[in-house]
């Protein structure tokens, strides 16, 4: 593979996808610490969010130690040279949060829709572009559909203003070939103006593997979470999927791997309570193909109602659940119950 | 038994098809027009039906108003459209019943707050929150007539096929509809809604799940007592208002998850969200077709 030159935008996620192991309760003190060093270390995007995005807090997915506004407000400020995103999730989240997300200083919205309904985006995104923020188009669990019907997706959120479109592996379950055939796709079709991106998650060890596959089929921005500190086995760990860049001569807009390898070690490492790894749960989200930020209440539910846990993701897997529907969880474990004791 | 009154709908689309082959079995309501912008399937079918047709929206009903005697109308568009809709009709004496999240006229939950809209006499337009709404304010309302309720949230899982244009152009004002009626009409502090967009096949049916979070302690008989008596109340008009699971109660939260099953009259079964918003929307004019009628004698 050669990659030579080639241009590559990091992003890094662990301030939102990490938020699901952290179960929302990242303090501002750790915040500002780990944007700052990101900063430093060249990345030159970085997320800022609740894990489920703008308004996730809830009951649903918890509630967070602060307010995406408190989050945001703190991180802005001590930000120099990186843009800040935050993500967004129609059905969760509303315009006033962009609106509110676009005043404390984020320079890029990111508007994740399940990757059939594509639709639900378009006041999202048009009030995006509107306020001249860099927009995202995140298709999320690609894996389920053809790349030919995440092109016909994209192109909804294209044609609606997003100036960069993802193949999002929420589920961790894309294979290198899989990447290749839909970030591929996408570069072939969309607009050539229009970047591409791919957010990988660790679940089947895939994640630096299917990143490379997607900056070789074209996408210029790729996410990863330094330590790998996101929901499931995490995301693609930043700092691995750098330095393996850098030895293949890849062109990071200036990214300092020993940084960013500080970064992860010294800084995100030693907040983790427990170490974000490829766990029979994990894996299970992988091969069958779960959202990953079931993880955790399904951990939950198997304890309360003593069930496997990694039994009831593969049943959230077989009912083809998307992203969001945590609540189902709990619903599952009591009927697993309910079968063992009858 | 006196004779009905004469009703036109708006919006030949999945909702207004739906609520038309309900009107068409009430006692109380004749369906007469149906108001589209184009000669579309929908339009087609209520031609199909006997109806009288306009493809010219809203001004092409109006008029035939007076001389059909239309007194009720049902708006099945959009919150972008309604306000005009709903002005030019009840300028002419109609009353407006709001199938979409404009909501310019009070809430209606018919099991929850009908009773007391009636009680304050004919209004020219109630809107009937969401699909989410009608399915889950009952649940919430349930709760908090028992004791105050600091936080209620919903989740409402729909099948993707069930989610029509009007829908997921105007998802936030789904949102933010119904997280108002929550406090407004469900007695709770405050609100949060939250609506997923499900594309599995078969397609799954509507799923509702109502978090509550009271002020002290629940208390578990009573409350459990009460959702019991609010479901038989929703399943005279919803037949397949089902509880899945709870109420399960962990600290101050309480948690139920309902199954919404619709009657399959024109979209199928598992659309239960779109089924409990036409039933409550034709319940609402039937006791509002009762109260113009004894004003009238």
């Amino acid at each position: 593979m050669n990659l030579k030159g080639k241009k590559v935008l990091l992003h890094d996620m662990c301030l939102r996808d990490g938020m699901h192991p952290k179960q929302h309760q990242i303090s501002i003190e750790q915040m500002i610490n780990i944007a700052s060093g990101l900063d430093e270390a060249g990345v030159p995007l970085i997320e800022v969010t609740h894990g489920d995005g703008l308004g996730g807090a809830s009951v649903n997915y918890g509630f967070p130690a602060h307010t995406d506004q408190e989050y945001l407000t703190a991180v802005t400020k001590h930000i120099k040279h990186a843009k800040i995103s935050a993500l967004l999730l129609p059905g969760i989240g509303t315009v006033d949060h962009l609106r509110m997300a676009a005043d404390c200083g984020v320079k890029c919205i990111r508007v994740a829709t399940h990757c059939t309904e594509a639709d639900v985006s378009e006041q999202h995104i048009a009030l995006s572009r509107k306020l001249g923020l860099d927009t995202v188009g995140f298709l999320m669990m690609a894996h389920m559909i053809t790349p030919e019907e995440i092109l016909a997706q994209a192109k909804l959120m294209e044609s609606y203003g997003a100036n960069c479109i993802y193949a999002t592996d929420s589920a961790g379950y894309m294979l290198p070939d899989d990447v290749t055939a839909r970030i591929g796709l996408l570069r072939a079709e969309l607009k050539p103006e229009t970047e591409i991106g791919f957010h990988g998650h660790h679940n089947m060890a895939m994640g630096v593997a299917n990143s490379l596959a997607a900056v070789e089929a074209g996408a210029v921005r790729i996410d990863g979470s330094v330590a790998g500190l996101g929901a499931g086995a995490g995301n693609t760990p930043l700092e691995v999927f750098a330095a393996v860049l850098e030895r293949m001569g890849a062109d990071m807009q200036g990214v300092n791997i020993f940084k960013l390898i500080d970064v992860a070690e010294d800084r995100v490492v030693p907040m983790m309570e427990h170490p974000v790894r490829i766990s029979r749960e994990a894996l299970v989200l992988g091969y069958a193909g779960a959202y990953s930020s079931f993880l955790l209440f399904a951990k939950r539910a198997g304890k309360k109602y003593g069930v496997p846990a990694h039994e009831i993701l593969l049943e959230m897997a077989a009912r083809r659940t998307v992203g969001g529907q945590e609540d189902l969880i709990e619903e599952i474990a009591m009927e697993m119950k309910a079968k063992k004791v009858g | 038994m006196s004779k009905k009154l004469r009703a036109a709908i708006i919006g030949p689309g999945n909702i207004g098809t739906d609520l038309l082959m309900k009107a068409m079995r009430s006692e109380w309501i004749e369906p007469i027009w149906m108001v589209g912008v184009e000669d579309s399937p929908g339009i087609q079918r209520a031609r199909g039906f006997g109806m009288k047709v306009t493809t010219d929206g809203v001004d092409g009903l109006v008029p035939h108003i007076k001389a059909d005697n239309i007194q009720i109308a049902f708006d099945a568009t959009s919150a972008y459209v309604h306000a005009e809709n709903s002005r030019k009709v009840t300028e002419l004496g109609v009353m407006m019943i709001d199938l979409t999240p404009a909501a310019i006229g009070p809430f209606c939950i018919p099991p929850v707050n009908l009773q007391a809209l009636l009680a304050e006499g004919m209004k020219s337009n109630v809107n009937m929150v969401t699909c989410g709404g009608q399915a889950t304010i009952p649940m919430v309302a349930a709760v908090s007539r028992v004791q105050p309720v600091k936080y209620a949230e919903i989740v409402a899982t729909v099948a993707s096929k069930s989610a029509g244009p009007g829908t997921r152009k105007n998802i936030d004002e789904f949102t933010r509809t119904t997280a108002g009626a929550i406090e407004q009409v469900g007695g709770a502090k405050q609100g949060k809604a939250i609506i997923i967009i499900n594309p599995a096949e078969p397609p799954l049916i509507m799923r509702d799940t109502i978090h509550c979070l009271t002020e002290s302690e629940p208390q578990q008989d009573k409350i459990t007592e009460s959702i019991h008596a609010m479901i038989k109340e929703v399943q005279k008009y919803v037949p397949g208002y089902r509880l899945k699971t709870g109420p399960i109660f962990d600290g101050n939260r309480v948690t139920v998850s309902m199954e919404v099953e619709g009657l399959g009259d024109f979209l199928p079964k598992y659309s239960g969200n779109l089924d409990i918003m036409t039933a409550a929307a034709l319940r609402t004019a039937e006791l509002y077709a009762e109260l113009m009628q004894k004003d009238a004698a």
